[in-house]
């Protein structure tokens, strides 16, 4: 008996042991950013790309040339509420002392600077897949946007995910950052790095398991809103029917082929996309029409 | 020209007044009357969008008409066509109830529409690149309002 308590004791601790290293937060070498050169005016590109004032302004918010993120906006999800932080460059409430590792910490493995897990309502997903120079030229950028000092509010989340603990095992099973589509034209592959890397069409359009990850089998064909009202629609070319032409101008202003007008969450990618080079819109939409 | 879009919305209110004065279900008679004003907005924006997305060649004088029918739908007024009880949660509407408690916001919002479809109706005649332009400001002041007062599709 005794020699089974201390097998089982043994065994228990290497597996807890095994469990706490394959589910640690992870971060990037310190040296991984070195030899980059930031570059602002790039950067703005990439916030607009990658949509970060949809979610982390306050919540009436208009769009802005210089976006306060002094977050705010809440998210309902089967888990409980999420609350959009504040990331302006303010030095305390904000991201303002945060080095462009921090900022890649965060985007790339989901990790906060004191080394703890972000939840998955900051999509670090889709975030996981952008390249450490445009994360630099991000980060440029962010310092040079108002600071704000707005505290961020906490989530509100039942037991068990409020145990910020348990992320790991659900990073571990579920963060990759493979691509999910197959791009064989350089506009393919540049709107395969816009959806798939910045863009987090797919934490939206695409639905998900239980515990709330991405179904990739069903990549980009609607899912329930988040809201629990209403739906979120299929965007593949099946489904949608939209040619690509009719995409990139509803990319640009907003404006369905029936010329109805895009609405909730949506306006904010709009209010995002219509700041990015054409091209940019035009292969994200030859992306999307290209999809199975 | 500026007569005629005056004594055409005069006419288009009447119409509409009468309408929901005699229908029996008044709720549902305002809904049907202000999805059927998203429609002209939308048959007006078709003809501008198309010149702007190169699918039809540009006509000045065909975007100005398109423009000002536009303008003069956007000044119609809209105090019948919202009654209480036309909200998602009483009726077949995607009309948020919000809008009902935010009356001064959507005023403001019902204005910018206005003011976009006038700087429409000067640029659409102008040349195809104001044109072009002016559609976003469009576009932004639809999308303000169906941002915060539409629910998603069902």
């Amino acid at each position: 008996m005794r020699r089974f308590i201390v097998n089982v004791t043994f065994f228990g601790l290497i597996g807890l042991g095994i469990f706490w290293f394959l589910t640690r937060p992870e971060t990037l070498p310190e040296t991984a950013l070195d030899g980059l050169t930031a570059d602002a005016t790039h950067g703005k590109q990439v916030f607009y790309a990658a949509g970060c004032a949809a979610c982390h302004t306050a919540p009436e918010a208009e769009a802005a040339e210089m976006p306060i993120l002094s977050g705010g906006q809440t998210f309902p999800s089967p888990f409980g509420t999420f609350t959009a932080p504040n990331i302006s460059s303010d030095p305390v409430q904000g991201i303002g002392n945060w080095s462009a590792l921090d900022l890649a910490n965060a985007m790339k493995h989901g990790t906060s600077p004191d080394g703890q897990h972000y939840y998955p309502a900051f999509p670090y997903t889709t975030y996981a897949r952008a390249s450490l120079q445009d994360i630099a030229d991000l980060h440029a950028f962010l310092m040079t946007l108002p600071a704000d000092a707005t505290p961020s509010q906490p989530h509100v989340l039942g037991f068990p995910f409020n145990i910020r603990l348990s992320l790991g095992g659900w990073k571990w099973l579920f963060l990759d950052d493979t691509w999910v589509t197959q791009a064989p034209t350089p506009e393919l592959e540049r709107g395969r790095y816009l959806v798939e890397a910045l863009g987090h069409c797919g934490e939206c359009h695409t639905p998900r398991g239980p515990l709330g990850d991405t179904d990739f089998g069903a990549w980009l064909t609607g899912a329930p809103d988040p809201s629990g009202k209403g739906k979120v629609p299929d965007i593949t070319p099946g489904a949608l029917g939209w040619p690509a032409q009719e995409l990139a101008y509803y990319f640009e202003t907003g404006f369905t082929p029936e010329y109805d007008s895009a609405g909730g969450h949506m306006t904010h990618v709009i209010e995002n996309l219509s700041q990015l080079p054409a091209e940019d819109r035009d292969a994200i939409a030859a992306y999307l029409t290209a999809l199975p | 020209m500026k007569n005629l879009f005056k004594t055409t919305g005069a006419a288009l209110s009447l119409a509409l007044l009468g309408g929901t004065a005699f229908a029996d279900g008044h709720v549902d008679a305002a809904i049907k009357a202000r999805q059927s004003q998203m429609q002209l907005y939308a048959f007006n924006l078709g003809a501008l969008g198309a010149m702007a997305k190169g699918a039809v060649a540009y006509d000045a004088e065909a975007a100005t008409a398109a423009a000002s029918n536009l303008a003069a739908v956007a000044m119609l007024d809209q105090s019948m066509l919202w009654p209480a009880g036309s909200d998602s949660g009483a009726a077949k509407t995607r009309a948020k109830a919000e809008m009902w408690s935010n009356y001064p916001d959507v005023m403001a919002k019902g204005k910018a529409l206005s003011d976009a479809a006038v700087a429409m109706q000067a640029a659409a005649g102008t040349d195809l690149d104001s044109l072009r332009g002016a559609m976003g400001a469009v576009g932004g002041a639809c999308g303000a309002c169906h941002k915060v007062y539409r629910e998603p599709e069902s």
